[in-house]
């Protein structure tokens, strides 16, 4: 519109206010010269105050279904970001600064999104307001204008009818045009944001804002489970590891279980024959001179510790664990 | 003097009031010939400013016409441009 200066220079030199002003008239008289008798004015008038009436309202209902749209994206993203924090948060917890780094970069994507949209959801809000306000007040007055036509139409003659007209129509019809402004900017808003918000849809969708990156939708969490589920097989084997050592038979632990075969063997060729029992590091170990616990140690090789022991030696705790 | 603010609705202002209006109305008037996008958003908060200070509410049943009519608030250089035409923004 920059190109306007010069042709619209004539136009905007007379007042803003009174250019305005002169268009609305301009407008309401175009419609008042349609009819012949004047009093049927006010009925098409009426008509028209009705409909414009339903479209107002209409307005209201598609701005709140625009802005409920936008505020169920809005909980959707911010789900997606607060499991984003918990990824990243676990993925540090396992060492996995990588991951959390990952994590916390969708998350700040999410977050931008997110904000984008609770300005879109403000905008709504606003506007929504404000075309229920004009919605109130354009029924007050098609109310007063029904009850002027009622009036007018009763007592005046055609001829002297048409002063009372033209000032209740000039009122009512500058709402008219306000109200009918006010729609189609709510409209026009409101277009823009459905497709704004179809394209978040689409976005929420394909995944994309859980992966910013390209790599496959749920990377993060399926490397944090696998680590999870690595995590519990070591907790699992520590847990079981701690029960052998305080149970009866101590000396089993000494063998690293699954260990290396590396050193099973060199245990087996080395420590294995030698007397046992002080190698438990725990201290819990038996005296020597005992003698139950080193009767079954010999015969088991390290190497079988591992699978042999767990069934045998403590079989009500082993079903305990998942 | 009866003045609607689009968007909004109208306000009666005392006759007195109104001269300090015009000189913002006259900003207005020059920010848009000149097409400068933020004295025109400027003078029309100033302007709207000044009628919301100096008027009151006009009831809702009233059928009184506005002896003037300014843009909404946050309506732009074109749109206002396109309200001072004929075949503009104004549903007929």
């Amino acid at each position: 519109m920059e190109a306007g200066t010069g042709t619209k220079g004539t136009a905007a030199s007379m007042s803003v206010m009174k250019r305005v002003t002169l268009i609305f008239r301009s407008k309401a008289n175009k419609a008042l010269d349609r009819m012949e008798d004047p009093r049927e004015t006010l009925d098409y008038s009426y008509q028209r105050q009705l409909e414009m009436l339903q479209k107002v309202r209409r307005g209201v209902a598609d701005v709140a279904t625009s802005r409920k749209r936008v505020e169920l994206q809005m909980n959707q993203i911010q789900q997606q970001s607060n499991k984003l924090e918990k990824q990243a948060r676990d993925a540090l917890g396992a060492g996995r600064e990588d991951l959390a780094r990952e994590a916390l970069t969708r998350r700040s994507s999410a977050q931008s999104q997110l904000s984008d949209l609770q300005a879109q959801y403000a905008s709504l809000q606003a506007e929504e307001e404000k075309l229920t306000v004009a919605s109130q007040r354009l029924q007050s007055k098609v109310d007063a204008f029904r009850t002027r036509k009622e009036t007018i139409k009763a007592t005046y003659t055609a001829a002297e009818a048409q002063t009372r007209i033209n000032e209740a129509f000039s009122g009512i019809s500058e709402e008219m045009g306000d109200v009918g402004m006010a729609i189609q900017r709510a409209e026009d808003k409101t277009a823009q944001m459905q497709a704004r918000a179809g394209a978040i849809d689409e976005l929420l969708a394909s995944g994309a804002l859980e992966d910013v990156s390209g790599t496959p939708r749920d990377d993060i969490q399926a490397e944090l489970d696998r680590m999870g589920a690595g995590n519990d097989v070591e907790l699992e084997l520590q847990k079981l590891r701690g029960e052998l050592g305080s149970g009866s038979t101590p000396e089993l632990e000494a063998g690293p279980p699954g260990g290396s075969d590396g050193n099973a063997a060199r245990n087996s060729n080395s420590g294995r024959t030698a007397p046992a029992p002080p190698q438990t590091a725990d201290g819990v170990q038996p005296s020597p001179g005992n003698g139950a616990p080193t009767a079954a140690e010999p015969t088991i090789p390290a190497s079988d510790v591992g699978e042999s022991a767990i069934p045998s030696a403590d079989p009500p705790r082993t079903s305990d664990q998942p | 003097m009866i003045v609607r603010i689009l968007g909004e609705g109208q306000l009666s202002i005392d006759d007195p009031a109104t001269a300090g209006l015009s000189d913002l109305d006259a900003r207005l008037t020059a920010a848009i010939d000149a097409g400068d996008e933020p004295a025109f958003r400027r003078a029309l908060k100033a302007l709207i400013a000044g009628v919301h200070a100096a008027g009151t509410p006009v009831p809702a049943d009233s059928l009184q016409p506005s002896e003037l009519i300014l843009p909404y608030e946050d309506a732009d250089l074109a749109e206002v441009r396109k309200m001072m035409t004929d075949e503009g923004l104004i549903p007929g």
